[in-house]
């Protein structure tokens, strides 16, 4: 028992557990599903399949979290890559063709690749600090974008590419399986090779892991790119789903929910330990909470203030400050008795 | 009560019980404390000696037993209780605000007020007052960061005093100071001393407890094993009951100075004319298989930074260094461990563990970093590993999922060695491997280089206790003021005369 609240993930899961109960109790459709079309319907399916963008920008923020910086210039590079595809698809001659969404899609994800590559120089090899580093992105990606979208919101009509965003295999939503492959991927790629333990050994120590010889450049290098090319890949799920390149819209504020969900998954902002399972909890809280927010028909102005109660409150059911002032409350009380008499030996004596 | 004789102490604790989670960190402990006394406490990592200080400040509660302070019963429920009992505790990393000045950490909280506005400058002359008291001439507003590590302890042991401290606990003061600074502190203690003021002087250095110390309480596993006036207590004596066996085994080991060293291939590790300006003057030094070199030389005389350059750690501006009779380019760490060279830092928590680590992945951190990222160690090697070299250098606890962060200095070390050890080098850098660790782990790490000397390693041996580095060193090299000025067979030269070489050697009087 006493594990079970020690276990890092307990809370996260308990957070999650919590929304997704006082939800059925306000809507106790909240669990339902419906077939309709060859499509599974339900508010599950949808928060797993919106969930997808943020997904995969908050696994790429993980990494780079781990390696004790941050990456500010996610939402910027969705912006990018969403423009850069939706942009060759429109002049393209055949933009509903498979060939072109496919070229679309792949220079979209390289061009975010080369910006990941970017921001990994920055850091890794000329030392800018990473909020700074990644806050030049982060301003003048959105500008890179305006100028490749002609400064208009370009929108295309491309069954295709629609798909992406919006279509269905075997009943179940694209962007879902696109979010699993990478939280799959992510694992793999981590936690099957030393890549994890070295990423985590650099983020709690950097210099002791230098002199112990590991390539440190490398791995931080490598987690900005990474972040780079999954920020690119949310990029074109979010500008299937309108069919637009909206610069200023795509991902905006993204990498605030992003460091949210790394943080509410129990990843430490100082580096070192993370949690790929945490990450993907913290997602789907901030998911579940919007779709909660939404559901209640709380006016899109209070939303934020909502918003931030619900996650004050989850933060604090985490942080073990509080836990340990709950414990010595608990004590306080229990020790009471004892220290009376001590106090009354004293005087005896 | 009282005989007449005897000073009434101003701490006195009895039948301290502290219990953790399976283990007894403290059974049944006595402690008294007298004012005017400096007295050590001694033991081993573990022993309870910090457990004892954290109960005397307040940091963990007892389970059972009295404390009294001053004649009054104390049950402190926080640090904030145990101070205002006067208790003053002067921790090894110096817990002040760096970025504020001499004066402002002197008499933070108690600034002198007129009209309630602080007055900096009376406060500041209060400062220096209370400085100028303890024999330290600094300017009370130089921001406290720029001073060295040693005059922010004198600072924090002013403060201590305006505090109107009646105990000051000093812990493990001396880790990173020069001789002459040792000298400035003790002098300091001394003052404190005569003023009345008990001092729980805490130190791994034998030579430092038996100069400064008049009683010395010994611990050992969590129990009382006596306290002695220093003057009755032979070292030999002391140790033993430290580590509750007899010294003969210690002396028994490690003595490899008189090994004989075959010279006539290539040398391990050769370095000619290595320098980096303004680090450390162009030095040479060369490394045959099998044999210790030890570096000699005070703090700051450029021992570490030469072997940094050994290393790669950091980049040489001059020079050459050569493996087996081949030149090598070594610009990084990763350079010197493809040439199988290994080192472990002398900040051992700064640039050696990777704390929240566990203690098997710190061990494998080393062959990892070599095999890459793409390809894990392999559970079966992994697991291999790390137990044989968690049992041959006798890893406590032996636990290899236990955070490494939480582990003893000593048993930190030997995490360390371990690491380099598994990597199969053929030359291992230790800089200060045996700092601020007890007699059973010190002896420990000893036996294993001199046994790893034997089977071939190259080994180059920084220490600063010299008396350590004559014994297993074969060759000595001799540093001064980031200076290499000399060398010497270790059998050719003992103590005396090596510590009056370092002090008095003249500049052109390179050997």
């Amino acid at each position: 028992m006493k594990k079970l609240f020690k276990h890092r993930l307990t809370w996260p899961v308990a957070a999650l557990a919590a929304l997704v109960v006082i939800n059925t109790i306000a809507r106790p459709q909240f669990l339902s599903l419906t077939v309709k079309e060859n499509q599974l319907y339900g508010p599950l399916v949808t928060i797993l399949r919106d969930s997808a963008p943020l997904m995969l920008v908050a696994l790429g923020m993980t990494l780079v979290i781990a390696t004790r910086g941050i990456d500010l210039s996610v939402g910027a590079v969705m912006a990018v890559s969403g423009a850069v595809s939706l942009t060759i698809i429109a002049r393209s001659e055949a933009p509903g063709s498979f060939a072109t969404v496919a070229i679309a899609v792949i220079v979209g994800i390289l061009v975010a690749l080369v910006l990941g590559v970017w921001n990994g120089f920055l850091v890794s090899v000329l030392g800018i600090q990473p909020i700074i580093a990644t806050l030049v992105l982060m301003l003048a990606g959105r500008g890179v974008a305006l100028l490749i979208t002609g400064g208009a919101i370009t929108t295309v009509v491309s069954p295709p590419y629609k798909w992406i965003a919006a279509g269905y295999i075997a009943y179940l939503p694209v962007a879902m399986f696109i979010s699993i492959a990478a939280i799959v991927a992510v694992a793999l790629f981590e936690r099957r090779t030393a890549l994890g333990v070295l990423t985590e050994a650099v983020g709690i120590n950097p210099e002791a892991s230098r002199l112990a010889g590991v390539r440190s450049r490398s791995i931080i290098w490598g987690a900005y790119i990474v972040s780079g090319v999954l920020a690119g890949v949310a990029g074109i799920i979010f500008a299937g789903r309108t069919m637009a390149a909206d610069a200023n819209a795509a991902g905006f504020m993204i990498e605030l929910y992003a460091i949210l969900a790394v943080v509410l998954g129990g990843t430490s902002l100082m580096g070192g330990k993370f949690s790929i399972a945490g990450t993907v909890i913290g997602v789907l809280i901030i998911q579940t909470l919007d779709s909660t927010i939404l559901f209640l028909g709380v006016p899109s102005a209070q939303k934020p203030l909502f918003f931030a109660i619900v996650v004050v409150i989850v933060v604090l059911i985490q942080s073990t400050r509080v836990h340990d002032f709950g414990r010595s409350v608990g004590q306080r009380f229990a020790r009471k008795e004892p220290t009376d008499i001590r106090i009354d030996e004293e005087v005896a004596a | 009560m009282h005989t007449d004789t005897a000073v009434q102490p101003i701490v006195d604790m009895t039948g301290i019980t502290i219990r953790f989670p399976g283990v007894l960190a403290l059974n049944n402990v006595d402690f008294s404390l007298r004012p005017g006394e400096v007295h050590a406490l001694m033991g081993e990592n573990g022993a309870g000696k910090s457990t004892l200080i954290k109960a005397l400040t307040g940091v963990y509660s007892i389970d059972a037993g009295t404390i009294f302070v001053g004649g009054r019963h104390e049950a402190f429920a926080t640090t904030a209780d145990a101070q205002r009992a006067g208790i003053s505790t002067v921790y090894q990393e110096v817990n002040l605000c760096p970025n504020l000045s001499v004066g402002e950490n002197v008499m933070l909280g108690h600034e002198p007020r007129t009209g309630g506005r602080i007055d900096w400058k009376a406060a500041h002359a209060r400062a220096s007052e209370h400085l100028a008291a303890l024999g330290v001439d600094v300017d009370p507003r130089a921001e406290l960061s720029s001073h060295s590590i040693a005059i922010q302890q004198l600072v924090a042991i002013a403060r201590a005093m305006v505090l109107d401290a009646k105990v000051l606990i000093l812990d493990e003061p001396t880790s990173s100071l020069d001789r002459s600074e040792v000298e400035r502190l003790f002098g300091v203690i001394r003052g404190v001393k005569a003023t009345g003021v008990a001092v729980l002087f805490v130190s791994h250095f034998l030579d430092q407890v038996y100069e400064i110390s008049d009683r010395i309480t010994v611990l050992r596993n969590g129990n009382l094993i006596g306290d002695y006036p220093t003057a009755e207590l032979p070292r030999e004596q002391l140790v033993s009951k430290m580590i509750g066996r007899e010294l003969e085994d210690l002396a028994a080991l490690a003595r490899t100075a008189e090994r004989t060293i075959d010279r006539d291939s290539a040398p391990v590790l050769k370095a000619e004319g290595l320098g980096k300006r303004g680090i450390v003057e162009p030095a040479d030094i060369d490394v045959y298989e099998g044999e210790v070199v030890g570096i000699a030389g005070l703090l700051g005389s450029g021992r570490t930074e030469l072997v940094r350059l050994l290393y790669g750690a950091d980049r040489a501006d001059s020079g050459t260094v050569s493996v087996h009779g081949a030149l090598a380019k070594i610009h990084a760490p990763r350079h010197a461990i493809d040439h199988r060279i290994a080192f472990s830092s002398e900040d051992r928590r700064g640039e050696g563990i990777v704390a929240d680590l566990t203690v098997a992945e710190n061990i494998v951190l080393g062959i990892q970093a070599r095999q890459g990222w793409a390809r894990r160690v392999r559970p079966s090697v992994h697991d291999a590993v790390v137990a044989e070299y968690m049992e041959a250098l006798d890893v406590r606890p032996a636990n290899p999922a236990m955070v490494a962060g939480n582990l003893s200095g000593g048993n930190q070390q030997k995490v360390l060695l371990a690491r380099w050890l598994a990597t199969a080098p053929e030359l291992i850098i230790l800089d200060e491997p045996t700092r601020g660790i007890d007699v059973g782990a010190k002896a420990d790490i000893q036996r294993k280089v001199a046994e790893l000397a034997e089977q071939g390693l190259g080994v180059v041996f920084i220490s600063s206790e010299l008396e350590e580095v004559l014994r297993i060193a074969q060759r000595v090299v001799v540093m001064r003021d980031r200076r290499r000025i000399g060398e010497f067979v270790s059998q050719d030269i003992d103590l005396d005369g090596l510590i009056d070489y370092i002090a008095n050697a003249e500049r052109g009087n390179v050997a």
